[in-house]
C-alpha cells in the first residue's frame, strides 16, 4: 500500500511537470499550428537562470525568487523567438520545424559549453527535501509542490481563456483564425501572447523539474519535450483540460510501470500512445489549415 | 484622392463607398480574377452576381485581404471610402468600417452565442445589441447556448448579428441564403432589407428572388472579369441576358429556394 501511495504521488507530480510543459505546446500548436520543438530548450534555459538564482539566494525565499526568474526567462525567451524568427514563418510549417529543431539543438549545446555537460545539483531548500507521512508512505515534500502548483496553472490558464478577452480570442483563433482576424482583430498580438504564456510556463516547469530531480542538466528539457509531445497528441491539442488528465495519465503509467514491469515506464508510455491513437475514431490531422 | 471616372454610376448623386478597379488575383497557379471593377453604393443593396466558380467570393476576399496562403493580388486597386486598401492586412481594413459574413458563416461553434458576438465588439463602440436583439430575438434567449449546436439558420442569424453590432460603414455578405430552408431563406431576406437601410450591402447571391427584393444594382461577374454592371431590376427583367450571364433559365417566385440549374454544388475555387 505504501508503495503504491508513493508511486501514484511521484506520478502525479511527474504528470505535474509534463502538464507544465504540455499546455503551452498545446497552446502554441492550437493557436498556430506551430510544432514548437525549442519549447524544450526554453525550459533548460530557465532552469539554469533559476539555478544561479537558487545558488545564490538561499532557503525558501531564494527558491520563490528562482521561481520567478526562471518563469521570467522563459517567457523572455519566448517572446524573442516568436518575434524575430516565428514571426515571419507562419503558414511555412516546413521551415518553422527547421528553425525551432535547430534552436532545440543549438540553445542546450551553449548551455553546455558555459556550464558543461555534467548534471548539476539543484539546491533544495530545507523545508523542501523532507518527507511526509501519506498512508505509511514517506513521500517527498517537493512532490506536493508540483502537483499544486499544477493545479494552480490549470485553475489560471482555464480562467485566462475563459474570462478574458484574449481568452477569447485564443478560443476562436483554434477554430478558424481567418475569421478571427475578419472580425477586425489583430491576431499576431495573440501569438506573441500565446508564446510568452506557453514560455513562461515551460520556464515554471525548468524550476521544478529541478526541484522534482534535484538536478539540472543541458539536455533536461529536450528529454522532458518528448513526453509532453506525447501527452498533448494523447490529450488533445486544442483541449487545456485534456492535456491535464493525460499528462497525469502519463506520468502515472511510467511510475507504475518503472516498479512493476522493470523500470519499462517510458516503454509503457509509447504503448499507451499507440493504444490511444489507434483507438480515436478520426484523429486530427497535424497541420491543418484554419 | 480623386475619383476615377466611372463609366456607369451605380448612384450618381454620391461618391461611392467602395470601388474596386481592374482587379487581378492569382491563387497558386490559377488566375482567378482577371479585371474585375464595380463601385458599391454608399446606400443600399449592391449584388455581386455570377456562376460558381467566376470569382465572386475570390473577389470580395481580396477586398478584406483574406486570400489563401498562395493567393495574391496582382494587380488593380481597392478604395474604400476614398482610401486605398489594397493588399492591406484583413484586421485593418475591417476596422476602416468593414462587417463581412463569410460564405461557411464564419461562427466560432465552441463559443457560446454571446461570446461570438462579445468578440465581435470592435473599439470603443458603439455596440449595438438593441438592434441586433430587436432583429433576432431568438438569439437573445439561446445567448448561452453554443454556436456550435445551432441550426444553420441560426448559425446564420449569429453571423449576420457579428456584422451588423459595429457602426459599419459597408458590410459585405457571402451568400446568405445558401443551405437554407424557404421559411428561413426569407427570414434572412428580411433582416437583410432591414439592415440595408441602415448601412450599404455587397451581397454575393445566387437566389434571384433574393436579390430581386434586395438590390438596387447589379455587378456580374464571368470567368474573372466583370462582364456586367447596372440596375438590379432591369437586369432581372431582361430573361435573355438573365439567362446569358448567370446561366438561369425562369425566374423564382420570392421567397423560394433556388431552383437547380445553377450548379451551386460546385464550391467556388477560393483554395
Amino acid at each position: 500500500m505504501s508503495t503504491l501511495v508513493l508511486l501514484t504521488l511521484t506520478g502525479l507530480g511527474l504528470g505535474a511537470l509534463y502538464f507544465l510543459i504540455a499546455s503551452g505546446l498545446a497552446l502554441i500548436f492550437g493557436l498556430m499550428d506551430v510544432l514548437n520543438f525549442a519549447h524544450g530548450a526554453f525550459l533548460t534555459v530557465s532552469a539554469y537562470a533559476a539555478w544561479r538564482t537558487a545558488e545564490t539566494f538561499a532557503g525558501t525565499g531564494g527558491l520563490a525568487l528562482a521561481a520567478l526568474v526562471g518563469t521570467a526567462t522563459g517567457a523572455l525567451l519566448a517572446i524573442v523567438v516568436e518575434l524575430v524568427l516565428i514571426r515571419r514563418l507562419y503558414g511555412r510549417p516546413r521551415e518553422q520545424i527547421l528553425v525551432t529543431v535547430g534552436l532545440s539543438l543549438a540553445i542546450p549545446a551553449l548551455v553546455q559549453a558555459v556550464w558543461g555537460a555534467d548534471s548539476r545539483p539543484f539546491p533544495v531548500p530545507e523545508a523542501l527535501s523532507g518527507t511526509v507521512g501519506v498512508l505509511g508512505a514517506q513521500v517527498p515534500v517537493s512532490r506536493f509542490v508540483l502537483i499544486v502548483a499544477a493545479g494552480l496553472v490549470l485553475a489560471a490558464v482555464t480562467l485566462f481563456l475563459s474570462r478574458t478577452r484574449y481568452g477569447l480570442i485564443v478560443r476562436a483563433g483554434v477554430e478558424n483564425r481567418a475569421m478571427v482576424t475578419a472580425l477586425g482583430i489583430d491576431v499576431t498580438r495573440a501569438f506573441t501572447l500565446v508564446f510568452a504564456i506557453g514560455g513562461a510556463l515551460a520556464g515554471l516547469a525548468g524550476v521544478l523539474g529541478g526541484l522534482y530531480f534535484g538536478s539540472l542538466s543541458p539536455h533536461q528539457g529536450t528529454s522532458l519535450l518528448v513526453f509532453a509531445f506525447v501527452v498533448v497528441v494523447i490529450g488533445g491539442m486544442g483541449s487545456i483540460p485534456g492535456v491535464a488528465l493525460s499528462a497525469l495519465a502519463v506520468g502515472l503509467v511510467q511510475q507504475y510501470a518503472n516498479y512493476y514491469v522493470d523500470g519499462y515506464g517510458d516503454f509503457a508510455v509509447v504503448v499507451l500512445l499507440a493504444a490511444v491513437v489507434l483507438a480515436r475514431p478520426a484523429p486530427r490531422l497535424a497541420g491543418g489549415t484554419a | 484622392m480623386t475619383e476615377q471616372p466611372e463609366k456607369r454610376s451605380p448612384s450618381p448623386e454620391q461618391s461611392p463607398i467602395l470601388s474596386v478597379r481592374d482587379l487581378r488575383v492569382r491563387i497558386g497557379e490559377s488566375r482567378i480574377l482577371q479585371g474585375v471593377g464595380f463601385d458599391v453604393a454608399p446606400t443600399g443593396t449592391t449584388a455581386l452576381l455570377g456562376r460558381n466558380g467566376v470569382g465572386k467570393t475570390t473577389t470580395v476576399r481580396s477586398v478584406l485581404g483574406l486570400l489563401p496562403e498562395d493567393g495574391e493580388v496582382t494587380g488593380g486597386t481597392v478604395v474604400f471610402d476614398g482610401t486605398d486598401i489594397t493588399g492591406h492586412r484583413t484586421h485593418t481594413v475591417v476596422r476602416r468600417g468593414i462587417g463581412y459574413v463569410p460564405e461557411d458563416r464564419g461562427v466560432f461553434g465552441g463559443l457560446t452565442v454571446a461570446e461570438n458576438l462579445t468578440l465581435a465588439e470592435r473599439g470603443d463602440g458603439p455596440h449595438h445589441y438593441d438592434l441586433v436583439h430587436d432583429l433576432f430575438p431568438e438569439l437573445k434567449a439561446r445567448r448561452k447556448q453554443r454556436a456550435g449546436t445551432l441550426s444553420g439558420g441560426q448559425q446564420q442569424m449569429v453571423a449576420l448579428a457579428r456584422a451588423l453590432l459595429n457602426d459599419n460603414r459597408l458590410v459585405i455578405v457571402d451568400e446568405p441564403t445558401k443551405g437554407l430552408a424557404p421559411r428561413v431563406v426569407t427570414e434572412v431576406a428580411e433582416v437583410l432589407e432591414r439592415a440595408a437601410e441602415r448601412v450599404p450591402l455587397l451581397l454575393v447571391e445566387q437566389n434571384l428572388a433574393v436579390v430581386r427584393r434586395l438590390a438596387r444594382d447589379a455587378v456580374v461577374l464571368d470567368a474573372g472579369r466583370t462582364v456586367h454592371t447596372g440596375d438590379a431590376r432591369d437586369l432581372l427583367a431582361d430573361r435573355e441576358r438573365t439567362t446569358s450571364l448567370l446561366g438561369v433559365g425562369r425566374h423564382e417566385k420570392p421567397g423560394t429556394p433556388e431552383t437547380a440549374g445553377t450548379g451551386r454544388s460546385t464550391k467556388e475555387a477560393t483554395r
